[in-house]
């Protein structure tokens, strides 16, 4: 049922299915209705072309060959089924035959299987169709033969990601045997993709089957299937080339009804991603920016910016209207849960924003320029060259097929209009500074060559091409291991003194945060909710969130290997959010004004805004407020 | 997978670096062996599982039965199985491949007539398939990411989906009848010119490169949300270096497998297509052999297809192996 349903719910899924019941209805009917003016043989009206009476024209003895493509739908079917039966049958005990059979005969299985995979099965049908002679029978046995490796690939790998599976292994703990495992959990459980897989077959089958006959091999006469009938339309193509076309459409309209059929079902069953990522596009239309860089020049100037998300219940802002401003050389650090929207604030900033996500800002300015309104090829070379990123996974950051030094090389020949060696001789100097070992030769090795830490190293060493004027770290530490993570973080904090570049350090951990940044701003839903100086976070941090997060954090010289306490309750959906603050669902604090009315960051003394209507007053003194409900460990 | 080498150690760094390499060569060619010692002993193995006597089947009911013993004993038909396997062996061994049981011809030197006929338009064939899949593939990647120009998407789909289905030979067909017939831009079969390579060679890769078109498509998308296209773009490249550069050798790697598959099933799609173009190649001859029950020639000639498709499995993992450093390693 729930196929069927998966089946019908696109339009090209009912056109398959309808298709598909229309050929299955006429290999049935037809040789009731036009079996006997398909024989029926006219002396007088032989080898014509296409007329009234004969819409495909007739054959050498006169016969409708309209009427005879009609019934050869029943044999051209049947056949192509029977085809697919034989191989799947035989296809699946050759697949699952491994997991019964000793072991040593499962590998020789496994790996006549692999062979015989890589020969096209056409050749193989042909092979088999001398071995099983050449006629309908031989056919359907040597297309039969043809298909079984393929279907028995399928069936290997279906079950070996079954017999993976914890109740196979449970049930073969508790001694049931081999073959009960394979009847009673494997099969079950492999049958449906493996009857989609049956179901394109069948339209493979159907095209063979008439390749076949239509090279003399497969039907004989005085039967007829659509590849015969087409094989004799092509002798006369000069003078009824509809003889020939006619049975073609038949044999493509029938072989796609199939294919459709199995392709629908397989793409509704399996996953589909509708967003394949959240951030997948390029950057965004955006309100006008006033230009005009008007008092003291930050590096990077942040007003009032926003990114949205179309989803499908409408759009999703997880950035709403962020403020903030970042010195020449500070390091700022970002915190805040996942989904807070730290990081696509730092994506948006660096106009990393892809669509369909839209980027807005009142104003967006990086070294004095507008990043919104000026197009990406105006700002190539300035951002290519002073800004630089720094992402979580160094695993995945790395292009795999390309050379760390070529990778680091790169920048330099695109912005710097440096020479191959000269891009890479800088390149082994930027490895070098970054202290990754013997540059020269590292330069050379693919990332994989690299490790975790290595590869952090040499990502930051990118951004070192070029004069970085800001580093933007999206939780480079998070995928590294806790001594790595210091030495990473050491190696940021040298680059900044030694460059003077602004760092924008991502993380969840606010531990690193406070241990690296000169400010930070703690971010909740979209929002930053309070912005202060790291130094003296535990003492006058005011904010409810601000304080739980600290609170859950027991110690912060406290060893960081250990998983992060989690604060109760789960914040609101980007698509979902409160009237009022966005915290009070989950603070102890909140009250009705609370709930109605959204408290906007403001200052509340020096280097310090907030955003709370009932700020914590009791500064500093207990990190483990009683009042805010507090989970130690997950 | 990651190999971890230690710094500092020059000599070990290399000789490391080294042997998967050689591991790599070494296991890809003791596959390509063991697959073709298969082959051949299929191939060997099929006159044998045919079921009567394959020389009577091809002198025909009407041959007299002195005759039929004779050719027998020219055959070696009447030797034990493993010596037969021997003499078979070794005559591949030096290029003989037998005689042919209806015309008494070499098997080797009609092969070695035929085969520049079908290998030309294999090779054309795949050419084109790659020439018309991977720009057409990379474009609708680039033009649809991000659910943009949906309908163009949907169209491409459909267009691909029904190209893919319909078969080389119907195509073919369908070409002879609309260029050859009707219009008289190339001949209608046969192997004269260049012009005549034209509609065989289409007629061969308009399926796989419809099938090839819509894999590029979709690795390139999936190589296009990876996290190092963003580290790319970070890196402010132009449009065109990313996608080129960065992330077309991602996708290729990934869609050269299929590439291979296809083009194997290309060599043995070329039977079909020289059977309607009466093309004087391998394809036209292996059916009529195995019409005329010529055994030996068409166990010559699936010999020389199923090393066609060893070779080119081969080419292609080699060539993985080149484009995509992790896979020699992770395998070595
Ligand atoms: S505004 Fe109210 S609900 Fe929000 S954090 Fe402050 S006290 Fe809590």
């Amino acid at each position: 049922m729930r196929r069927l349903r998966a089946l019908l719910r696109t339009p090209l899924g009912v056109c398959a299915v309808v298709l598909l019941l229309l050929v299955l209805a006429l290999a049935v009917a037809a040789p009731l209705v036009w079996g006997a003016q398909a024989t029926a043989v006219d002396t007088d009206a032989i080898q014509q072309g296409p007329s009234g009476a004969h819409l495909l024209g007739t054959d050498a003895l006169g016969r409708d060959l309209f009427a005879r493509t009609l019934v050869a739908t029943r044999l051209s079917i049947g056949l192509a089924l029977l085809a697919m039966l034989i191989g799947v049958t035989v296809g699946t005990l050759l697949g699952t035959a491994p997991a019964v059979l000793p072991r040593r005969a499962g590998r020789v299985i496994v790996a006549v299987v692999n062979i015989a995979v890589a020969f096209p099965g056409l050749l193989l049908a042909l092979f088999f169709a001398v071995v099983f002679g050449v006629g309908t029978t031989g056919a359907v046995l040597a297309i039969g033969f043809a298909t079984a490796p393929g279907f028995a690939r399928v069936a290997q790998t279906l079950s070996a990601s079954v017999a993976g599976r914890d109740y196979v292994a449970a049930a073969r703990i508790a001694g049931v045997g081999r073959l009960r495992v394979l009847v009673r959990h494997v099969l079950p459980n492999i049958a449906e993709p493996l009857v989609v897989n049956a179901t394109i077959g069948a339209g493979a089958a159907l095209l063979s089957f008439a390749g076949l006959s239509f090279l003399g091999i497969g039907v004989q006469a005085p039967s007829y299937d659509w590849g015969r009938l087409l094989g004799d339309g092509l002798n006369r193509i000069y003078t009824n080339p509809a003889a020939a076309l006619g049975p073609g459409v038949a044999v493509v309209v029938a072989g796609l009804a199939f294919n459709l059929c199995g392709e629908t079902i397989a793409a509704a069953l399996g996953h589909r991603t509708p967003l394949r990522r959240l951030l997948s596009r390029t950057s965004a239309p955006a309100a006008p920016v006033p230009a005009g860089a008007d008092d003291t020049d930050p590096v990077l100037r942040v007003e009032g910016l926003s990114v949205r998300f179309p989803t499908a219940v409408g759009w999703a802002e997880p950035v709403r209207g962020v403020t903030f401003t970042l010195g020449a050389g500070e390091a700022v650090g970002v915190v805040g849960e996942s989904g807070s929207g730290k990081s696509l604030t730092a994506l948006a900033a660096a106009r990393l924003i892809e669509r369909p996500g839209v980027v807005a800002a009142d104003r967006l300015e990086f070294a004095g320029r507008p990043l919104l309104s000026a197009p990406e090829r105006e700002l190539r070379t300035l951002l290519g060259t002073s800004l630089a990123m720094v992402f979580q996974d160094p695993t995945t950051s790395f292009n795999p097929t390309r050379r760390i030094g070529r990778q680091l090389a790169e920048v330099a020949q695109e912005h710097q209009g440096l020479g191959r060696r000269g891009a890479l001789a800088r390149a082994v100097e930027r490895l070098a500074q970054v202290r990754v070992p013997a540059p020269a030769k590292r330069a050379h090795q693919y990332p994989h060559e690299f490790s975790g830490g290595m590869r952090q190293r040499a990502m930051i060493g990118m951004g070192l091409m070029g004069t970085p004027r800001l580093i933007i770290a999206d939780e480079p530490t998070t995928a590294l291991d806790v001594t790595v993570q210091r030495q990473v973080l050491r190696l940021l904090d040298q680059v900044r003194r030694d460059t003077a570049a602004a760092v924008l350090l991502i993380s969840h951990d606010i531990a690193v945060v406070t241990q690296t940044c000169d400010r930070v701003l703690v971010m909740y839903a979209g929002r930053i909710v309070e912005d202060l100086p790291a130094a003296e976070l535990t003492e006058r941090a005011r904010h409810p969130y601000t304080r739980a997060l600290l609170a859950v954090v027991p110690d912060l010289a406290a060893d960081r290997d250990r998983p992060l306490g989690v604060i109760a309750g789960r914040p609101p959906e980007p698509t979902a959010l409160p009237a009022g603050c966005a915290f009070a669902q989950r603070c102890r604090y909140a009250t009705d004004e609370c709930r109605s009315a959204d408290p906007q960051l403001t200052p509340v003394g020096d280097d310090h805004r907030l955003a709370c209507w009932h700020p914590v007053t009791d500064s500093g003194a207990d990190t483990t407020d009683a009042r805010i409900s507090v989970e130690g460990s997950r | 997978m990651t190999t971890e080498l230690r710094p500092a150690l020059p000599a070990t760094a290399v000789r490391a670096w080294r042997s998967p390499w050689l591991l790599f060569a070494l296991r890809r060619l003791g596959r390509f062996a063991i697959s073709l010692w298969v082959l051949v002993t299929a191939s060997f193995l099929m006159i044998h599982l045919v079921p009567g006597d394959p020389v009577r089947a091809a002198l025909g009911m009407n041959a007299p039965a002195s005759v039929v013993r004779a050719r027998r004993e020219l055959l070696g038909l009447d030797d034990p199985l493993p010596v037969q396997y021997w003499h078979y062996l070794q005559g591949l061994v030096h290029g003989d491949l037998g005689v042919s049981v209806s015309s008494n011809e070499s098997v080797a030197s009609v092969i070695g007539q035929r085969l520049p006929a079908t290998a030309q338009l294999a090779v054309l064939a795949f050419l084109l398939v790659l020439l018309i899949a991977v720009p057409l593939g990379v474009t609708m990647a680039v033009a649809t990411r991000g659910g943009r120009r949906r309908g163009g998407e949907l169209g491409f789909a459909v267009s691909a989906v029904v190209l893919a289905a319909i078969p080389e030979f119907l195509l073919a067909v369908a070409l002879v009848y609309l260029f050859a017939v009707n219009l008289h831009w190339f001949p209608v079969a046969g192997q004269q010119g260049p012009l005549s390579f034209v509609l065989p060679v289409v007629a061969l890769a308009v399926g796989p490169a419809a099938v090839l078109a819509r894999i590029v498509r979709v690795e390139m998308l999936a190589v296009l949300g990876q996290d190092f296209v963003r580290t790319a773009r970070a890196k402010r490249l132009r449009p065109r270096r990313i996608y080129l550069r960065h992330a077309l050798p991602n996708a290729v790697t990934a869609t050269l497998t299929l590439a291979g598959l296809m083009l194997t099933s290309m060599v043995a799609g070329t039977i079909l297509v020289e059977n309607v173009f009466a093309w004087p190649g391998l394809g036209a001859k292996i059916v009529s052999s195995i019409l005329a029950k010529d055994y030996p020639m068409v166990q010559g000639i699936v010999l020389v297809y199923g090393v066609g498709v060893l070779l080119v499995n081969l080419v292609v993992d080699v060539l993985l192996g080149v484009l995509d450093p992790r896979s020699t390693i992770r395998e070595a």
